[in-house]
């Protein structure tokens, strides 16, 4: 954000002029102490480099075998959608979508549209809609549950331990490393990168 | 005596909720702004209806979070003996059966994060509406924490997705989810909602208010 200009806490509605910010600081609002702007090192490049990272493990942990179950010589593979899939068929649609949703899309999404907007910044090139885009990605982002699944794979192993052998298989691998891969590009991402572009176009706010 | 703070809101301006695009208000212009010309999200000076929509919101959460705790949410059949689960009891089991420390993480999750998060969510509303000055910052602070722990409620919907993808062994072993399931999803979805719902600018709004009503300009 460009120095002098004004901004407001999104908690507290206290207005703040912009103090002169160099890479690697942040500010937070002095009423409330809500993070109001945090500046990374080299922001564009690692929110990129880690999306399309992430984007092919999302990829991987959903076409490989996700979990193997050995009970009495018998064995069962599973992938990430299984579950889902199971939930449909036994009349539960909603709960079904709610996860597809939380598990698949939502992470998905929030990729496919990092990547959109920030892969042309990066040459210098606007995308069309890039800040509706990038809006719906902000909207969608509590609802990207991958790092509770994750809690919960590990609940359910030791849950069915004593019952039979659980068999981790290459896609939890990728889900493993997925869910560090988008904390990080999550982490790195400074929004107002993106939001900066339109005055850098010349526009400015109706007066 | 401080001087009166300056919020968008008293200096006739709008904050994008999204980008943060500050927009100058017309005194002509009514709550509804249009769109944010940047980002295009709806322009309004608080969140709609906010009281009452989170007040709707947790009063719907605490009737489904009743079923969502006495509905069985798994159904175990193992070499024909037929269990069902609720949440408290897969917790009890955990906890007589040694394993006290995933016990706690599920009780934790499912029933304390849930009830946490809506009894918090009922005391900012009535502080609002009473018009407290009580803490401010501490409320604040308060509200951002159940914005930020309601995701993991999901876990346990999560551990049934993952058992009943895993155990379909027909008559050797199976666990099917149950209705529970679908009430609690609805509870830890209607609490999200109901954090998103409510703004937190209504807790320093008062201080405004008072001090017009103070010295009025």
């Amino acid at each position: 954000m460009k120095a002098g200009s004004f901004m407001a806490c999104h908690d507290c509605d206290l207005l703040h002029r912009i103090p002169a910010i160099s890479e690697g600081m942040s500010a937070t609002c002095r009423r409330c102490g809500a993070s109001l702007i945090k500046t990374k090192k080299n922001s564009l490049e690692r929110t990129l480099a880690l999306a399309i990272t992430g984007l092919m493990l999302l990829i991987m942990a959903n076409s490989f075998p996700f979990l193997g179950f050995k009970i009495q010589g018998q064995v069962r593979h599973t992938l990430l959608l299984t579950g889902i899939q199971q939930f449909y068929k036994s009349g539960m649609p909603w709960l079904a979508l709610l996860v597809l949703f939380t598990t698949v899309i939502a992470p998905l999404a929030q990729l496919l549209s990092l990547i959109y907007v920030l892969l042309p910044l990066k040459f210098q090139h606007r995308p069309p809609g890039m800040f509706h885009v990038f809006r719906w990605m902000q909207i969608i982002q509590p609802w990207s549950m991958m790092e509770v699944f994750m809690v919960g794979i590990l609940v359910s192993i030791v849950k069915l331990a004593k019952m039979a052998q659980i068999l981790p298989d290459i896609a939890v691998f990728c889900f493993m490393a997925l869910i560090f891969v988008l904390a990080a590009c999550l982490a790195s991402l400074d929004p107002h990168l993106v939001w900066d572009q339109w005055e850098k176009n010349g526009c400015h706010p109706p007066r | 005596m401080p001087s009166t703070p300056l919020t968008a809101k008293t200096a006739s301006l709008v904050s994008c909720t999204i980008c943060h695009l500050l927009i100058r208000k017309h005194p002509a212009m009514d709550d509804s702004l249009g769109k944010c010309p940047r980002c295009g999200a709806t322009l309004r000076s608080r969140k709609r209806n906010s009281i009452a929509r989170t007040w709707a919101l947790i009063l719907a959460a605490f009737l489904f979070y009743i079923p969502a705790n006495l509905i069985p949410i798994t159904k175990v059949t193992s070499l024909g003996v037929v269990q069902t689960d609720t949440i408290m009891s897969g917790v009890i089991y955990f906890i007589t059966s040694g394993m006290w420390p995933i016990g706690l993480i599920i009780f934790v999750a499912s029933v304390f994060v849930p009830l946490f998060k809506l009894i918090i969510l009922t005391f900012l509303l009535v502080s609002v509406q009473r018009r407290s000055c009580w803490r401010q910052r501490d409320r604040t602070r308060l509200y951002r924490l159940t914005e930020a722990i309601g995701r993991w409620s999901m876990m346990d919907i999560f551990v049934v997705t993952i058992l009943v993808a895993l155990v379909h062994l027909g008559a050797v072993a199976n666990i099917e989810a149950q209705k529970g399931a679908v009430f609690f999803a609805a509870v830890v979805v209607i609490t999200m909602f109901a954090a998103m719902s409510f703004d937190p600018r209504l807790i320093w709004d008062i201080k405004e208010l008072e001090d017009a009503r103070k010295h009025p300009a």
